[in-house]
């Protein structure tokens, strides 16, 4: 366990219960956020990314959704004696515990900013709510101030009058400098960034990506930051996690990842990119087939179905356990790590 | 900006009312012959010797025999200027005195009925859509789907059956026999309360299992959207963040339905007052217009519509007021 985790989440598992069988949207993910890293999740759309953060907030609708497995440990105070953890994975999804280290140690913000603000009340009202819940003795014209102090500093102009602008009045760039600003309102140590610029354009995401880097280094706090876009990993993220079907499949520094990708659907990935500078622009080179249904996971590896490299007799016959095959660099693959041991081991991998 | 929208709305009503008054006037000239050829039949039929000469002296009171324009010229100046509705032949009593008793009394039941609507509606609605496919939810689902498709009056029928079977009382009417007649006091202000909640539980039934469908479907809509997780992520309670945030959405339609709740109350409200035989206007509507005394049906239609243009009106400008998009968009 490194010594300045923040967050560990320890083979973490959230299942669906639903009336066609069990998803397992998560099926057994640990990771490390340190203090004020960036840990960059990537992966298609379905992997588990976005169920996995949610679970660290406790968010996951019950039912359908329930954590079965594992530990979400939050640590607090300092690296010496005085150090406590919380499991996150233990607490009630509606108790108070959750609900103090919701929107205070822990922040969230999401992908639509057209509908992640309520409609009825107007910006201020909703980062002023959040300040008067986490923030005791701050009287209510107070709050008002830290808001707009808060939109000012998300680079929102005039941020004494959008303080009482509806949401519908601000456009997608802006309120989601508004959300953010509602997210950091209170100071968190990890901000959770469920690919907060998806529904953005270009110039705006750029913006967006700048702004929350500053704002890191301003605040000190660590960022889970989610994506399908790799150019936007690899300019925010200190490490990546990529995940596939519920599972981290490859985990490493984010130089190490690009310069040397193993798994071969994060090379895949990689290969997806086009690239402009080539000679001759070739055909996109997408990877092949799709995700499976939740429902039909293949045996074996969970890639295995998609893999260029597929080895009949191993990958279809067990998981790959997520081995360390350079010093940081794991990888769930049996091109790297010993195949009598993940057949012995079987689905305990992880 | 919001009082310049009341007024502009306000003065909007003067052309809408100028249109119903002609519709109901229309209303009144609409069966053949004209109304007294009604009313000579029927005096006639009782006995009543009827030379040709009296009808013609009728014609010439009531301004029969003047042309369409003039007649309603006539009948609306007398309205405006004198209150004066005209007479019912059947009550042979004025209109307005016929209505100055009912008129309030279908108010009160309106207002309350929409009052009992809400206060059930509303968080059963919630409650359903929160806790979607529980037990509660269906048994709401089922009571809902039995009260939109069972007729009020049949209700009512089933009402007075069981509390004479059980309790052996009749439920029927608004006031004890002894108040029935007796000028307002406070003990009658108090026995209509006593009386009154049966025919709004009868008449809301049907509105409350509409509008808890509604209040239902509007709120799983929104539970689902992106601005509740994001309220629960910041750690507010389920409690508050229901209420300030998917509740407060759901509730447009609720508001909006204001102004047509008044007509369809009224509609549904005929048959089942005349079961339980509540003195409000729907059947003393109905009676006139199965007697063609159209004076009365007329100015029943006439104030019952510029009653649900009022009500649409204040439900418009609720809407306003609740929902900032409406606010912002649709009337500057």
């Amino acid at each position: 366990m490194a010594h300045d985790s923040l967050l560990e989440i320890k083979n973490l598992m959230t299942h669906f219960h639903l009336h066609e069988g069990i998803v397992r949207a998560v099926d057994g993910v640990s990771f490390d956020v340190r203090r004020g890293q960036t840990l960059g999740i990537i992966g298609e759309s379905g992997c588990g990314k976005s169920v996995t953060v949610h679970s660290i907030l406790r968010l996951v609708p019950s039912p359908p959704g329930n954590i079965v497995d594992g530990q979400i440990l939050l640590h607090r105070g300092g690296n010496g004696m005085d150090r406590v953890a919380v499991d996150l994975a233990r607490l009630d999804p509606r108790g108070a515990e959750i609900r103090a280290i919701r929107g205070a140690e822990i922040s969230m913000v999401f992908q639509e900013p057209m509908t992640s603000f309520g409609p009825m009340h107007t910006i201020g009202n909703q980062i002023i709510e959040t300040i008067l819940l986490h923030q005791e003795g701050v009287e209510s014209s107070d709050a008002r101030d830290l808001a707009i102090e808060n939109l000012r500093r998300v680079g929102i102009p005039r941020a004494e009058q959008i303080v009482d602008a509806y949401p519908h009045q601000l456009s997608g760039g802006m309120r989601q400098r508004a959300m953010i600003a509602m997210a950091l309102s209170c100071t968190p140590r990890l901000l959770i960034a469920d690919e907060p610029t998806t529904a953005l354009d270009v110039t705006i995401q750029a913006q967006i990506l700048e702004l929350l880097m500053a704002l890191q280094e301003e605040v000190g706090m660590a960022v889970i930051f989610i994506t399908h876009n790799l150019g936007v990993i690899a300019e925010v993220a200190d490490e990546v996690a990529v995940m596939y079907l519920g599972r981290i499949v490859e985990q490493a520094g984010v130089n190490e990842l690009f310069d040397n990708p193993q798994h071969p659907y994060t090379q895949g990935l990689l290969n997806s990119i086009p690239h402009i500078d080539e000679e001759k622009l070739p055909r996109l080179r997408a990877i092949e087939g799709v995700v499976p249904d939740p429902y039909e996971i293949p045996s074996g590896c969970a890639f295995s179905d998609r893999c260029p490299s597929f080895k009949p007799g191993t990958c279809d016959r067990a998981m790959p356990n997520l081995d360390e095959t350079v010093s940081g660099h794991l990888v769930r693959c049996f091109l790297y790590s010993d195949v009598e041991e993940g057949l012995t081991e079987g689905e305990n991998g992880g | 900006m919001l009082t310049q929208y009341i007024g502009r709305r306000l003065l909007l009503l003067f052309p809408l009312i100028l249109i119903i008054s002609v519709i109901s006037f229309v209303l009144i000239q609409l069966p053949p012959g004209d109304i007294l050829n009604m009313e000579v039949l029927r005096l006639r039929s009782a006995g009543t010797q009827v030379s040709e000469e009296e009808v013609e002296a009728l014609r010439q009171l009531y301004g029969l025999d003047k042309s369409l324009p003039e007649q309603y010229w006539l009948w609306i100046t007398n309205i405006l200027l004198k209150g004066n509705f005209g007479t019912s032949f059947t009550y042979v009593k004025s209109v307005s005195e016929i209505l100055a008793a009912r008129v309030p009394l279908t108010a009160a039941v309106s207002v309350m009925t929409a009052i009992f609507v809400w206060i059930t509606a509303v968080p059963i609605g919630v409650y359903s859509a929160t806790h979607q496919y529980s037990l509660v939810d269906y048994f709401w689902t089922f009571v809902s789907f039995i009260g939109v498709a069972v007729p009020g009056f049949l209700l009512a029928l089933i009402f007075l059956w069981l509390a004479f079977l059980w309790f052996d009382i009749s439920a029927i009417g608004l006031f004890s026999q002894q108040y029935e007649t007796a000028p307002w006091s406070w003990a009658k202000l108090v026995n209509m309360l006593q009386h009154i909640w049966v025919p709004i539980v009868i008449i809301g039934m049907a509105n409350t299992a509409g509008m808890m469908r509604t209040m239902r479907g509007m709120m799983l809509d929104e539970l689902n959207k992106q601005y509740v997780i994001t309220a629960r992520s910041k750690g507010l309670t389920e409690t508050r963040l229901l209420v300030k945030y998917p509740v407060r959405t759901s509730m447009n339609p609720v508001f909006s339905t204001i102004g047509w709740m008044l007509p369809g109350i009224i509609s549904g409200e005929v048959l089942v007052s005349m079961v339980l035989n509540i003195p409000t206007t729907g059947p003393v509507l109905l009676q006139a217009l199965l007697n063609q005394d159209m004076f009365l049906a007329g100015s029943i239609v006439f104030i019952l519509s510029i009653l649900t243009v009022v009500g649409t009106l204040v439900s418009d400008i609720l809407l306003v007021w609740l929902d900032p998009r409406i606010r912002y968009e649709g009337v500057a």
